[in-house]
């Protein structure tokens, strides 16, 4: 027998996370070194799903462009759409009628559950639980027929516009949301039985990937992700925007900044949007309520049909808006909504013509992305996969 | 000082404190824009961030703006946000083709990926950035995408080769001529010349 060495050389090992992998949420590939099974070090690849969406809308008027906003976090289309016509009609100095308004934030909300419930039950696959993403897809399913009765397509919805939404909801649509948020609390129980006190799930995240105070603000976090971490900042409430200020609803926050407690919030802010629903509901039922979702005293809403077969002007302007579009004053400004995976920001320059100059997207997923070198220094590699999860990435909008 | 109240408080403050860095401030659409030297950047930011009157500790976002016809081509656009005083600021520099900018990532650490972004779109050379790769575009991208005079059709097209058995490149054959519409109408300020229509001028 030859004696063996008393110390044999140990050499870091790198691998390939993706781009295929079905934990990595989409196109993203991250090359990690580990040591043994602890990862060492992190570098996320991105650009996989870039698609140019900034170029692209510095050739495309402004209504060609709210279809772009869309494909980019593409869970929660309609929440992007809002950034951007807040942008512009802050820029044009365009007023929003109240019912618009309404309908705005009833759809946003939609949009926050929808990524919600993908989120939750995904980042549950992910640590090994099979049955909630098809009992949350279900209700996914019913959210996103919402979607498809009030602007006929199921994802892409390019409802909003500049100065409110396309066209008003029916009352029957609005009495089925209102059943639907009825039911909503007793399917997300369901779920909350699956998975709260499951002992594999908590095994797996509490205590993973624990964000500070410090980190959230270092690196640039938003949304859930400064929640989770205790710091109570919702941009809804913060700095409200369409009619968050007449609304009742409470801001969720975690304690330990693990990716169980943001579960845990993600699960809370999915009861609070319902509760927000109901309220929209209620309001846009009212009799009293009833009216126009664009302003009808602007050249920036195109006329109504009915509108457009009696009178030649309304047909001229159509014919304008559709074709040249609306001319933006010059100038820049930055608008930001809280959506469902965090501060999802819009920088738009522009310069009078009826194109925009330059359009900067701030995503919240990007930066929340840029931190996984940091979250994941001395986790094991299980937990990667757990911590990708619960960062929310959707790489429509982290790759543009 | 306190917690400002207004933006022009804010802005009044800031132009004691960083007198020599700020070259103005505006005011416009309830926001506060600070346009500063280049050189500046980093005393600037690191000031936003510490001084406790401001409390700017995140980084919403920085971004590049191409004016092809200045000679200090391009704008890099800092966002910053201040959760304590809820309060945002922008500040605002311009950069030549030639130059570069301090990088900002030791004092912000999320401007790592912001910078790479904006250099892998510009080509704005940020100084001192532990790790300036692309990010966005594909491997071995040449060119700056998001540069006015970058065409939005782009310079090469990548297929599936079956009989290399490998994806190639080659260079972008479009079946029809790229259309880009020009519909602003000719009564309000349009400068078009109708083809043929030289003379006229």
């Amino acid at each position: 027998m030859t004696d063996t060495p008393a110390e044999q050389e140990v050499r870091n090992f790198t691998i390939n996370f993706g781009p295929v992998h079905p934990a990595a949420h989409g196109v993203l590939r991250m090359v990690l070194e580990l040591d043994g099974e602890v990862v060492e070090r992190v570098d996320p690849h991105i650009g996989l799903l870039h698609r140019g969406t900034e170029k692209l809308l510095e050739h495309k008027t402004y209504l060609q462009g709210i279809g772009y906003f869309d494909r980019l976090d593409y869970v929660a289309p309609m929440n992007q759409e809002h950034a951007f016509c807040l942008a512009v009609e802050r820029l044009a100095g365009i007023p929003v009628p109240k019912r618009g308004q309404y309908v705005r934030v009833l759809y946003c909300e939609i949009g926050r559950i929808l990524n919600h419930l993908l989120n939750v039950t995904t980042q549950a696959m992910d640590v090994g639980a099979l049955t909630p993403p098809l009992w949350g897809f279900e209700e996914r399913e019913k959210l996103m027929i919402f979607y498809e009765r009030a602007s006929g397509a199921r994802l892409h919805a390019h409802y909003f516009r500049p100065g409110g939404v396309h066209q008003d909801l029916p009352q029957t649509l609005i009495d089925d949301i209102a059943k639907w948020c009825e039911e909503f609390p007793k399917a997300l129980d369901d779920i909350d039985a699956l998975l709260t006190d499951n002992r594999i799930f908590k095994q797996r995240n509490a205590d993973i990937g624990v964000v500070s105070k410090e980190d959230a603000l270092a690196w640039g976090f938003s949304g859930v992700m400064v929640r989770g971490s205790g710091m109570a900042w919702d941009l809804r409430r913060a700095q409200p925007y369409e009619v968050y200020d007449e609304l009742d609803f409470k801001v969720a926050i975690g304690k330990n900044g693990d990716c169980y407690d943001r579960y845990l919030v993600r699960m809370e802010e999915m009861r609070e949007s319902c509760k927000i629903m109901q309220q929209c509901c209620e309001w846009l039922s009212k009799p009293e309520n009833q009216g126009e979702v664009l302003p009808t005293d602007t050249k920036f809403a195109p006329p109504r049909r009915a509108e457009m077969k009696r009178s030649m002007e309304a047909l001229i302007h159509h014919f304008k808006l559709y074709t040249e579009g609306v001319h933006v004053p010059e100038g820049h400004c930055y608008a930001a909504v809280e959506a469902p995976k965090g501060e999802f920001g819009v920088y738009l320059v522009a310069d009078g013509s009826n194109k925009p100059y330059r359009v900067k997207i701030r995503a919240p997923g990007f930066a929340h992305l840029a931190a996984m070198d940091h979250l994941n220094k001395g986790h094991m590699l299980a937990d990667v996969s757990a911590i990708l999860g619960s960062l929310d990435i959707v790489f429509g909008e982290v790759d543009r | 000082m306190s917690k400002p109240d207004t933006l022009s408080e804010l802005a009044a403050h800031l132009d004691d404190a960083l007198n020599e860095d700020v070259r103005e401030h505006a005011i416009a659409h309830g926001e506060l824009t600070l346009t500063i030297h280049r050189d500046r950047v980093k005393k600037v930011l690191r000031f936003l961030r510490d001084d406790p009157a401001c409390r700017f500790t995140t980084l919403i976002d920085i971004c590049g703006v191409d004016w092809p016809s200045r000679s200090d081509r391009f704008d890099v656009v800092y966002h910053l946000l201040s959760m304590h005083n809820n309060t945002r600021i922008r500040v605002l520099l311009t950069v030549a083709e030639d130059a570069n900018v301090d990088s900002v990532v030791d004092i912000y650490p999320a401007a790592n990926w912001f910078e790479r972004e904006a250099f892998d779109m510009y080509g704005v050379v940020f100084d001192g950035h532990p790790d300036l790769r692309r990010i966005l575009t594909d491997y071995g991208f040449e060119g700056f995408p998001l540069r006015k005079d970058f065409p939005l059709t782009g310079f090469v097209e990548v297929r599936y080769d079956e009989s290399q058995k490998r994806v190639v490149y080659e260079p972008v054959n479009l079946v029809q001529e790229y259309r880009d519409f020009d519909f602003l109408s000719p009564w309000e300020g349009a400068r078009l010349v109708i083809p043929g229509d030289e003379k006229a001028q």
